[in-house]
């Protein structure tokens, strides 16, 4: 089959590999019908998260047809022609984690939860295409997929929306809803949310369907920050603006009641000798990080608030502003999306309307042109927003 | 050589037991293990895999036990490396699952064996045992041990590092399965 593969760091290639089989009793194979380049993917290309290797299937963002299932899926939960949406953690459904509903730390599905603990103190679940570090899976840009847990994880999509309503609730829908509901929200609350890429412009969405008062979107990209204008929210362009002063101006003073970082580890920075500092840093590898936003959301943030990360994080990072932090009484919460949780609730909402998941979509590709989807996303060409691949 | 380690896994007490005290199913999350069979009720003879060097068997009994709570046993007559373990399940706090906690001792002996061994082991060896467990609690709470593309031959997955890639097998290397 063809799939979008790693081939070094900054370069995907589309390479012809084997299709996937069963090898565990409970997997699933999905023919891909749609999926999507994410900006986690962009961390991996760029080399931020380690143990990536040569020739691994990318992506997480799929869904399709299922055409096998192992003798240990009984058919009342999944057989072959179910069309589903396959949600990138992958969850067994049965340990602890799984049972309180924390599904992206599942404790049994990263057959290389030695290695993972090793850098984040315990393991953390298997990943799509999400380097060995999540697991060593093969990801779903490609034509088929290998799908572990398949009675645990992937949505059946029942009813005739289209591929494009419903592909997102594998990730970034539901990432950008837990960014928003992990804060809380309270009709007073003023919600601002850095990043305007597809993650932050539905924590957004999110963040006004669970009835905050006003939805600010920070990012530098002009087209972006129109995307999240045109949907409702108030922009502040970073490039133009101090972010601190622009936010006590649209608050009263106050501060934004509510802060989500939706950019992670490769924010960019307006302030020349600040940005250097974490070049430099970076680049000697003694720290992974340049966490620019999460630093101006904690500082920014109104007393007693919650700051919200679903930015994605990988390593150490440098000059965390503890006292702002402690001093004020504000909460950190964070995660990678436990997407199972979501998903059902989440389809719910498209079917009734509430959200429109298409708005972001700006290009549609043939899988054999991921290379260039790729370049278009990360670099910010002809508007890109994001990209859906056609196997 | 002492090692110990410990997992908790979300089942009884007396359904961990059982499975382990099933001593045949230890080679299903052991790595180092080929082959365990039941040669009475306490006694039992075991074999361990090529990593070791050479196939190395050993027969042992079960000189205390507890059901539902512990297991003992140590290696009799003259194997080659003498060794004894425990293990004990307690019931968690969270009134579902159970504390499982392994301690083992290896008699390493001098020669080319004791190198063998010594090198098996590397220079980590209680992550051989965490390994063992965490696999030990995918069987019990999954039913099997999860694979990958990069690690698709279960209890050898930290042998294999670096991996290989994440992208299907090809049918040969399927056919073929693990390097021993
Ligand atoms: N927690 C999860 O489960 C989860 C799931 C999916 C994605 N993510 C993460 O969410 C983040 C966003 O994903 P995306 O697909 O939207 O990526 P993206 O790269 O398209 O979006 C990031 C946006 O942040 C903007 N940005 C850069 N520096 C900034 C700064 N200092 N202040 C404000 N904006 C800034 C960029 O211009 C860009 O528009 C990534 O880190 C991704 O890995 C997390
Ligand atoms: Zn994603
Ligand atoms: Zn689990």
């Amino acid at each position: 089959m063809r799939a979008n593969t790693w081939a070094g760091r900054n370069k995907v290639e589309v390479r012809d590999v084997p299709d996937p089989k069963i090898l565990n009793s409970r997997d699933a194979i999905v023919r891909i019908t749609s999926t999507a380049i994410c900006g986690s993917d962009l961390h991996l290309v760029d080399g931020y998260v380690p143990t990536m290797q040569d020739g691994d299937v990318m992506g997480h963002e799929f869904m399709g047809e299922v055409v096998e299932v192992g003798s240990g899926v009984t058919a009342d939960k999944l057989r072959a022609g179910d069309r589903v949406v396959v949600p990138f953690p992958i969850a067994c459904g049965a340990c602890a984690a799984c049972a309180a509903e924390l599904y992206s730390c599942c404790e049994n599905t990263n057959p290389n939860a030695g290695i993972a603990e090793k850098m984040f103190g315990h393991p953390v679940a298997g990943i799509f295409g999400y380097s060995h570090l999540t697991g060593g899976f093969a990801g779903g840009q490609a034509q088929y997929a290998r799908v572990p847990f398949a009675d645990v994880g992937p949505l059946k999509i029942e009813s005739d929306l289209t591929d494009e309503q419903v592909l997102f609730l594998s990730d970034i829908l539901p990432t950008g809803y837990m960014g928003a509901e992990m804060c809380d929200i309270r009709p007073s609350d003023v919600v601002a949310v850095w990043g305007a890429g597809p993650v932050g412009q539905f924590a957004m969405d999110s963040a006004r369907v669970l009835g905050a008062a006003k939805v600010i979107a920070i990012d530098k990209e002009p087209y972006r920050l129109r995307m999240a204008e045109e949907a409702g929210h108030i922009p502040i362009n970073f490039d133009d603006a101090d972010v601190r002063s622009k936010l006590l101006e649209l608050t009263g003073g106050r501060g934004p009641d509510k802060c989500i970082d939706a950019v992670g580890l490769e924010a960019t920075h307006g302030s020349a000798h600040i940005a250097a500092y974490d070049r430099v840093k970076q680049a000697v590898r003694s720290e992974t990080e340049r966490p620019h936003a999460l630093r101006q959301a904690i500082l920014s943030c109104r007393s007693g608030g919650v700051v919200s990360v679903i930015g994605v994080y990988g390593g150490l990072l440098d000059k965390f502003p503890a006292g702002a932090w402690m001093n004020r009484s504000l909460t950190l919460r964070t995660g990678q999306c436990h997407v199972q949780r979501y998903m059902k609730p989440l389809l719910e909402r498209i079917e009734r309307g509430e959200i429109d998941s298409t708005r972001i979509i700006t290009h549609t590709l043939p899988l054999d042109e991921a290379e260039r989807g790729f370049d278009l996303f990360k670099n910010k060409q002809d508007n890109c927003e994001k990209v859906v691949l056609k196997p | 050589m002492d090692l110990t380690a410990t997992t908790t896994v979300r089942k009884s007490a007396s359904q961990v037991y059982a499975f382990w005290r099933e001593l045949e199913n230890l080679p299903t999350f052991m790595a180092h293990l080929e082959q365990v069979r039941a040669t009475g009720d306490r006694t039992s003879h075991w074999v361990a895999s090529a990593p070791f060097g050479k196939d190395v068997a050993w027969d042992a009994e079960i000189t205390d036990e507890v059901p539902g709570e512990r297991i003992g046993w140590r290696s009799t007559g003259d194997a080659d490396v003498p060794n004894a373990g425990t293990v004990s399940f307690v019931p968690a706090p969270d009134g579902v699952s159970t504390e499982v906690y392994v301690a083992l001792v290896y008699d390493i002996p001098g020669g080319s064996l004791g190198k063998a061994v010594a090198k098996y082991f590397g220079e980590e060896p209680h992550q051989q045992l965490d390994d063992d467990l965490r696999r030990f609690k995918q069987v019990l709470e999954t039913g099997e041990v999860v694979r990958s593309d990069g690690a698709p031959w279960g209890k050898r997955a930290r042998k294999e590092f670096p991996q290989r890639p994440a992208q299907p097998l090809s049918d040969a290397e399927l056919t073929k399965g693990a390097e021993a």
